[in-house]
């Protein structure tokens, strides 16, 4: 078993025209930069985008919105995108917002053969419109939908050549979720090592989740607020 | 103290020792800055991580390590690190003690609103409609009116909502107010504070029980 693809491009290449892609990150933090440049290297069209954030402007998933290959985003905050609202305006793009734990639920719930569940959150909001409400002991509870995508670009840390993974430190966010909901799983790493190098006991995303793996050096990680001590920013 | 100090420090004073506490952006965040000499509270971040500590030494800042408001921040020893999914286990769960965060509107009812303004840009709701739908407590730390001197307190909120019947006190530098059945309660008063002050600024009756305490 090696799962391991020399580029990012050669781990692309089925992607095609329409797919359903969800993008790992929180803000630009946990991003896998190379399946990004290399998404948009190869231009696909129409695709559906299921992400917490739209990058910035130039950064991250804002390279894939401006080179016009996203049709529609699922995601929980998209402040820092000037482009996607024009887009949203201008009915280019169509953008469901939803919770961020909802959000992270349903690609969990995808991932796990879970059709729909209720949450509270978002009840007796615009969230709940046109959605199925139910109360369970005296509270008001919204049916959301499991998500699942024909890919997800996903960052670790390290792999072995099975697809094992582990991530560091608030760069995991939706990476491990996203792994389990997608029909074909891309983990962009830091760094390979042999199988049997990660510690059984510390692994987060077992491999059987993970279909390719490609591993990049050139990150950027561009920090969105660098904040340090005595109040500098 | 200017206002947001006054709101940070009362904020505070809402921690217990071994709570594990969300805080949102802005006025919230700077509640990390007053928690009392001793007590042991540890800060939750819905991007993932138990355990927040302060922001970092400059030239050690760590582009994986940041909290929920995109900020570089350090670790602490204990600290821990999980999926978004876990996170908002431990949000929706009921497992964070306490939650505070700002707010644009609150009401009567204790419905809030601060993550829409239409006509605005779009920006989207991030954890906030997760962290208020079943958070243990949800403490609203925010300004008592706009910058034009607008109520933000009012009989019931105008913006699109994050949550229904969700705020149990609103924490300003004016006053605390108290989210009650019978309606909001005025429990204190800032360190200037007068009723006929706070009421002006308010958009709603406030139940008055004389003589109200002071902050601090």
């Amino acid at each position: 078993m090696n799962k391991i693809f020399p580029t990012a491009a050669d781990a692309l290449a089925d992607l095609t025209d329409g797919a359903t892609v969800m993008i790992g990150g929180f803000g630009l933090c946990g991003v896998p930069e190379d399946l990004i440049a290399a998404t948009v290297a190869k231009g696909a069209r129409n695709l559906h985008t299921i992400s917490n954030n739209m990058g910035i402007d130039g950064v991250g998933l804002g390279l894939m919105l401006e080179a016009g290959m996203i049709a529609s985003h699922i995601g929980s905050y998209v402040g820092e995108n000037k482009l996607l609202e024009e887009m949203v305006i201008a009915g280019r793009l169509d953008l469901t917002l939803t919770p961020q734990g909802t959000l992270a639920e349903r690609i969990r719930a995808g991932g796990a053969g879970i059709p729909a569940f209720f949450t509270p959150a978002g009840a007796g909001t615009i969230v709940a419109e046109g959605k199925e409400v139910r109360e369970f002991k005296g509270r008001s509870y919204v049916m959301e939908e499991g998500l699942t995508a024909d890919f997800a670009l996903i960052k670790a840390w390290r792999a072995d050549r099975m697809g094992n993974l582990v991530y560091r430190r608030t760069a995991r966010n939706f990476n491990p979720v996203m792994a389990t909901a997608s029909r074909c799983t891309i983990a962009e790493v830091e760094e390979i090592v042999e199988p049997g190098e990660l510690d059984p006991d510390s692994i987060v995303t077992p491999g059987i989740f993970v279909h390719r793996v490609v591993r990049w050096t050139g990150y950027n990680k561009r920090i969105e607020r660098r904040t340090v001590r005595g109040g500098g920013k | 103290m200017d206002a947001r100090e006054i709101i940070a420090r009362r904020a505070a004073r809402e921690l217990q020792d071994g709570f594990y506490v969300n805080l949102g952006i802005g006025i919230p965040t700077l509640v990390a800055n007053y928690v009392p000499e001793g007590m042991e509270v540890i800060l939750q971040s819905e991007n993932g991580m138990l355990g927040v500590g302060p922001y970092p030494e400059a030239g050690t800042e760590d582009p994986d390590l940041i909290n929920a408001g995109k900020e570089t921040v350090t670790e602490i020893p204990g600290t821990v690190y999980f999926s978004s999914a876990d996170s908002f286990a431990m949000i929706r769960g009921g497992h964070v003690n306490l939650s505070i965060l700002g707010a644009l509107q609150v009401d009567r009812n204790g419905d809030l609103a601060n993550w829409m303004v239409p006509g605005k840009m779009i920006k989207g709701m991030g954890g906030a409609m997760d962290l208020v739908a079943s958070a243990r407590r949800v403490i609203v730390a925010m300004e008592h009116a706009t910058k034009s001197g607008a109520p933000k307190i009012l009989e019931a909120c105008t913006l699109p909502l994050t949550g229904s019947r969700v705020v149990d006190t609103i924490i300003t530098e004016l006053a605390v107010i108290r989210v009650t059945p019978q309606g909001l309660v005025l429990e204190e008063l800032g360190p200037d504070a007068t009723v006929d002050q706070v009421r002006q600024l308010t958009g709603t009756e406030l139940i008055v029980n004389e003589p109200v305490r002071r902050m601090f």
